[in-house]
């Protein structure tokens, strides 16, 4: 029976696997942990505060979800209408603004409907609604998908027709779809600029201040959930409101371009 | 075609490189599927046993519901044990969820039915051939599951390995349970589908082979092991 | 010698299948000793009969009644069927099974199981999977498996059904054996010419019931029914 005693010895070593200390679990996005700038700060954080920060990397309706379950201990997302009810329901203690980014009309680069001539990010949706292009959305209830939403309410379009396609997948599928049909999305900068599939597609239209994504960061509130580290939660909010934390945020780059701008105030 | 031969190139490199995130998240792949399988061997086949050899009234809804549930959604599975385990559900005070061992618990209940039923008809073919012996020879029940059980070992070995690959290549069940945290609970497949999700094939694809080399490791490990068991028992 | 588990009694039994009646109702006892043959056409329920003594079908009318409690008499008996069974095992793990199953070691089982492949003639590399085995030698393991725990009461099911002449003889000198060594046996055949070798008395059955029993010379010389003299005489029974 050595294949057993095999199979027993995985079990012994799995739980070793378990054992860690001063760690804390904390929900993002999908667009914030494709930009990269995560891979840039944890260890940063580790070094200068000792907290292992891991990831769940989800939609912004699930990393939500997560924190009023209490399943993680803090929650860094962009949509701030959700935010408000997260912390007006009490799931969480307060909600601290951090960063922004940018969204970005990405299309196929002949642009045949033309969106990149308009002046408003609006007009720019108008445009593929009127051309009846391709358009693929997120439709998983994120906080892209949410700002996607707005927008075409803003612009007054009725999403009814084939040429509008939602996936129901995080970004990164979802850019595979629309460089799959060559298709118009809508897409953080940041997940653009480290997406690996880019095909044909290119910005079509960016810049309208419409389009700032604002992150922000929300600890869970222990007075609900006792287990959770809301003093490594603590720890981490000084950190990403410090110099230090506005110094490497402001100086990620990817090809040469700023992704995010750090806009934390100083409590 | 060019991105199946980047893939292939990819696994190569990562491979010879010995790339340290993949030997992690190889090993951490393999205990997650190793312990599942293990454990759903350990319930499932002496349950396919007791199926064979017991007759009770709900027998048939029993081994009906077990076929069924070889079909389960992965997906399902991973929500229903997310919910169990969250920290506002039935077991959230053990902590599990985001763990391992969320894994493996996701996986063993996904598997089980599998090795269950691929379990039950072998050993049920084996025991209309010993029923007479077995009988004649006054075994009590669990005498007669550890003889079917072992003369039936190769069948058996059959289905925890159908066990296994299901599980080895699941997704769906152990991206909700585990939440592909670095360093703690990613895999090779929730690597996969982080990888597709930002568009690098390549990785992505280099990956796949590393997972499907690793599957057909196993399998002929297990059938070797078996080998040099027959020839120096038989 | 313990208390032995016979006189095996039965009285009024009756085995149904599946709402068709097979055999009964029939009575009989069989005394501690000897050797007894059960003979009759195909289909008149020697089979049956044997299985329902072992225990191998459940008695749901009339009574059958050992002279030990069931326990003890289940485990003092041991069964030979027509079609030997064969474990997916070697050949001498087949025999070391039974005492397997009383909790001996496997290495005092094999050492006895090897001693008993000896004793019924089965010879070369006992290590080799049972299922190599040709039918005639089959058989002998099976009488080995039966033989191994030293039973008080062998059954017997027309155990050179299947086999050629030479391998019939070697059963047959190994019955002959036993015998004289004192196991009770009860065995079941359509072999005449065995059944006059072998036989200290003999039931003879027809259509589930018992037509003639009695002593094994008389019964070969004066069979008092119409069934058993067509049955000796190599006739279809009218």
């Amino acid at each position: 029976m050595t294949l057993k005693s095999l199979l027993l010895s995985v079990v012994a070593s799995l739980a070793a696997l378990s054992a860690q200390a001063d760690t804390m679990k904390m929900a993002v996005t999908t667009s914030f942990a494709n930009s990269g700038l995560a891979d840039v700060i944890l260890p940063e954080i580790e070094i200068d505060t000792g907290i292992e920060v891991q990831l769940l990397i989800v939609g912004t309706g699930q990393a939500l979800k997560l924190g009023e379950q209490g399943d993680v201990d803090a929650v860094l997302v962009h949509s701030r209408a959700a935010e408000e009810a997260f912390v007006e329901g009490g799931y969480g203690t307060h909600r601290r603004e951090i960063m922004y980014n940018d969204f970005v009309i990405i299309g196929p680069s002949s642009d045949p409907a033309a969106s990149g001539a308009a002046d408003e990010a609006i007009g720019a949706l108008a445009a593929i609604a009127g051309a009846e292009a391709d358009f693929v959305s997120r439709g998983d209830d994120s906080g892209t998908h949410k700002m996607e939403l707005r927008l075409w309410d803003a612009a007054g379009v009725d999403l009814a027709g084939d040429w509008y396609k939602a996936v129901g997948q995080g970004m990164g599928a979802a850019l595979n779809t629309a460089s799959g049909m060559n298709a118009y999305i809508l897409s953080d900068r940041a997940s653009w600029l480290n997406f690996g599939n880019k095909g044909d597609l290119a910005i079509v239209f960016e810049g309208d201040p419409v389009l700032f994504n604002q992150y922000a960061y929300l600890p869970v509130n222990p007075e609900l959930h006792a287990h959770v580290r809301n003093d490594l939660a603590q720890k981490l909010e000084n950190w990403l409101t410090s110099d230090r934390a506005a110094e490497l945020i402001n100086g990620y780059a990817i090809a040469g371009q700023q992704l995010f701008v750090f806009n934390a105030q100083p409590e | 075609m060019n991105d199946l031969w980047a893939g292939l190139a990819e696994a190569l490199r990562l491979v010879l490189r010995l790339d340290p995130d993949l030997v992690e998240i190889t090993i951490r792949s393999l205990q997650v599927t190793l312990t599942a399988t293990a454990i759903a061997a350990l319930i499932g086949l002496p349950l396919g046993a007791w199926l064979s050899v017991n007759r009770f009234r709900f027998r048939r809804v029993v081994i009906a519901l077990l076929n069924a549930l070889m079909g389960l959604p992965p997906v399902v599975v991973g929500l229903i044990v997310y919910i169990l385990l969250s920290r506002a559900g039935p077991f959230g005070v053990l902590g599990l969820l985001f763990t391992p061992t969320a894994m493996i618990i996701a996986q063993v209940i996904i598997i089980t039915p599998i090795v269950a039923s691929i379990a039950h008809q072998a050993i049920r073919d084996l025991w209309s051939e010993y029923h007479d012996l077995l009988i004649s020879l006054h075994t009590t029940r669990a005498q007669r599951i550890k003889a079917l059980l072992w003369d039936s070992r190769r069948a058996l070995l059959t289905a925890a390995l159908a066990g296994f690959g299901r599980a080895i290549g699941e997704v769906g069940a152990i991206m909700i349970v585990g939440g592909n945290i670095d360093h703690a609970t990613r895999v090779l497949t929730t690597a996969i589908a982080l990888e597709t999700g930002k568009g690098n094939f390549a990785l992505a694809l280099g990956l796949g082979f590393v997972l499907i080399a690793l599957a057909i490791a196993v399998n002929l490990a297990l059938h070797m092991l078996t080998r040099t068991e027959r020839s120096s028992q038989w | 010698m313990v208390a032995s588990i016979l006189p095996l009694r039965l009285e009024a039994v009756e085995l149904r299948k599946r709402g068709k009646h097979i055999l009964g109702p029939l009575s009989l006892e069989l005394g501690a000793t000897g050797c007894t043959i059960l003979l009759g056409p195909n289909g008149s329920g020697k089979t049956s009969l044997l299985r329902l003594m072992h225990g191998l079908e459940r008695v749901r009318r009339g009574q059958l009644q050992w002279a030990a409690p069931l326990e003890e008499a289940r485990r003092k008996q041991a069964f030979v069927f027509q079609t030997p069974i064969v474990m997916r095992r070697s050949i001498v793990d087949c025999i070391a099974y039974p005492l397997l199953l009383d909790g001996q070691s496997r290495s005092a089982a094999r050492a006895e199981a090897a001693d008993m492949a000896a004793r019924v003639g089965l010879h070369g590399d006992l290590a080799r999977p049972a299922f190599v085995l040709s039918g005639g030698e089959k058989q002998k393991m099976a009488l080995a498996r039966a033989l191994v725990r030293a039973p008080e009461l062998l059954f017997l099911d027309e155990p050179s059904a299947n086999l050629d002449g030479r391998s019939t003889r070697e059963i047959e000198a190994i019955l002959q054996s036993l015998k004289a060594d004192g196991t009770r046996i009860v065995m079941s055949t359509h072999n005449v010419g065995q059944a006059r070798r072998l036989a200290d008395d003999v039931l003879f059955l027809n259509e589930g019931k018992i037509v003639e029993a009695g002593d094994a010379a008389t019964f070969f010389d004066n069979p008092t029914t119409p069934e058993a003299q067509a049955h000796l005489n190599g006739d279809l029974i009218p």
